[in-house]
């Protein structure tokens, strides 16, 4: 469990991009349509930053070839991303928000879903 | 259009690529043929002068990282694969498209996605002297910046020759850089910017030598150096010759297809025959409310016009043109160069963003009388692309 911000330091519509330290790729996270995700910063078709992305909904554009990926699912939506990037837990305790890596499994594969309980 | 029952893709890269996908997924049914002269399916060009040179890993067998398709695209692509064939005719009367072997296959539509090829100098041919457009050139290259050279020489400044030049440095290599301009990247980016762009040589380690152009090779059977017009001469165990490329259209000859600096077409990417259509590197098009034509050399545009190619191609006329705002990247002794719209000689630069001047990154928008005109961000992904989405908006001056 990796503690990001305070819910009220990542507005509606803002991102900020985490180092989750060993072994864990940076990780995304994003306040957009009144609840927050996270997912794999790096963009499942070349190294761009996803925080760096678009936003619409709960879609991210990619800032370098224009992918877009659900946030809920990982999945991208459109070329030139085929791969989904991987998605993880976010909780918040007392308004502090906290993201779950997932496990590192066999790349392009995600393990968990954004939970439903992802909270504004 | 109706009984298209065969359609031909010829060239099978990014923009063939696209056209395929863009049939299929506007519901075409019919028998889909793509041809290709390389036997590699289709694979993505732009790491082949960025990390696939630099990377450590093994490239191994089959196209990894760099495959535009994996079995699922092509079993919904459906399509039947020509690869390692080379196209040599089209006759546009009977409908027939006559392939390397003397073989002739007859097609209702065709889809020209032959790209381009890298333009070459008047040179002996050497060993140690490349150019880079494919995956095999990328390896050859990449097996002798490996196998311990240690003088690189690049000629020409243009995006290509400055990746593989920041390449070169990045794997330890002593790079010198040619340019026969005073100044690299004008056309592209202006004076002003061109400079900036010029400076990111230096920061990387790599020495640009501009004002001079090429005068011979020193070697026999493998190059030893490059002589330089101004008399000098640099030694070098590799050299790179990245001038430009050219459309791939010498196989159209005689096809009665108008070509001038490629494959001239409508706003749509139809030419003058409705059942023919052309995309990416290879295609001319007229550019909508003006008098120009523009061909564009950028991944964006291979793939965005196939999906409008495809549509005109089935409805059988121009129903959808295409006008997506131009767009590239590049990336360079780790720095990320992105360009969006149409600049022109005489447009203004306004810095939005960072300083130019200390390398650290910046935001910049070219405008005309106080319009904006187009962006260019150096490692400014976030702001550069609101900018690009606010100028895909926006009008444009008149004549543009
Ligand atoms: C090293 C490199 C780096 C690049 N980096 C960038 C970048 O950073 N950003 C950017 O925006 N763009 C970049 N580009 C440009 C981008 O890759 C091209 O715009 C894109 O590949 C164009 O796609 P295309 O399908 O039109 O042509 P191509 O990719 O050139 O494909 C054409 C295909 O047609 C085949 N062909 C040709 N003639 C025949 C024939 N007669 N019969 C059968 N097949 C034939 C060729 O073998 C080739 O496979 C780069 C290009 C290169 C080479
Ligand atoms: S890097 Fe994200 S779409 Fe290409």
């Amino acid at each position: 469990m990796i503690p990001v911000c305070r819910i009220e330091d990542l507005p509606e519509g803002e991102s900020v991009r985490i180092e989750a330290g060993d072994a864990t790729a940076p990780i995304a996270v994003f306040h957009t349509d009144g609840a927050f995700y996270a997912i794999d910063d790096t963009c499942s078709h070349q190294d761009a930053s996803l925080s760096d992305g678009w936003l619409e909904g709960c879609y991210v554009e990619c800032p370098l070839h224009a992918a877009l990926f659900d946030l809920r699912s990982g999945e991208p939506t459109c070329l030139p991303a085929r791969k989904p990037v991987r998605t993880h837990a976010v909780t918040v305790v007392d308004g502090m928000l906290y993201v779950h890596p997932a496990v590192q499994t066999v790349p392009g594969r995600p393990v968990h879903a954004a939970p439903e309980e992802a909270v504004a | 259009m109706t009984a298209v029952r065969t359609v031909t893709v010829v060239g099978a890269s990014l923009a063939g690529l696209h056209a395929a996908r863009g049939l299929r997924s506007q519901g075409y049914d019919g028998r889909l043929v793509v041809v290709g002269e390389e036997h590699h399916r289709p694979y993505d060009r732009p790491p082949l002068s960025k990390e696939f040179l630099t990377g450590d890993g093994d490239p191994g067998e089959g196209l990894g990282p760099l495959a535009l398709t994996d079995p699922e695209d092509e079993a919904e692509l459906d399509a039947e694969w020509l690869l390692g064939v080379r196209a040599e005719a089209l006759d546009t009367a009977a409908g027939e498209l006559r392939l390397a072997g003397g073989r002739a296959l007859r097609t209702d539509g065709v889809v020209i996605a032959t790209g381009a090829t890298p333009r070459t100098l008047p040179l002996p041919p050497l060993d140690g002297v490349h150019t880079l457009r494919t995956l095999d050139d990328a390896l050859r290259l990449r097996a002798e910046l490996r196998a311990g050279a240690e003088r690189a020489v690049v000629i020409g400044a243009g995006f290509i020759g400055a990746e593989v030049a920041s390449s070169c440095a990045a794997l330890g290599l002593d790079v010198t850089v040619v340019e026969a301009a005073p100044l690299p990247l004008v056309p592209q980016l202006g004076e002003e910017m061109a400079r900036v762009c010029a400076g990111l040589h230096a920061r990387g380690g790599a020495t640009l030598l501009c004002g001079t152009g090429v005068a011979g090779l020193r070697g026999a059977g493998r190059v030893t150096g490059v002589e330089l017009t101004d008399g000098r001469a640099l030694p070098a165990d590799v050299v790179v010759v990245g001038v430009g490329v050219r459309p791939v259209t010498g196989w159209l000859e005689g096809s009665g297809l108008a070509l001038d600096d490629g494959v001239r077409c409508d706003e749509g990417c139809v030419t003058a025959l409705p059942n023919v259509v052309a995309v990416g590197d290879v295609a001319r098009l007229d550019r909508p409310g003006t008098a120009r034509t523009v061909r564009a050399e950028h991944w964006t545009s291979g793939m965005l016009q196939g999906d409008v190619a495809a549509r005109n191609l089935l409805a059988g006329s121009t129903v959808e043109r295409f006008d997506a705002l131009p767009y590239f990247w590049s990336d360079q002794y780790g720095a990320r160069i992105q360009y969006a719209g149409r600049r022109e000689p005489g447009d203004t630069v306004r810095i939005l963003d960072g300083d130019p001047a200390d390398g650290g990154g910046f935001l910049a928008v070219y405008e005309r009388d106080a319009i904006p005109t187009a962006a260019l961000g150096v490692d400014r992904p976030r702001p550069f692309m609101r900018l690009r989405r606010e100028l895909a908006r926006a009008p444009q001056p008149a004549g543009r």
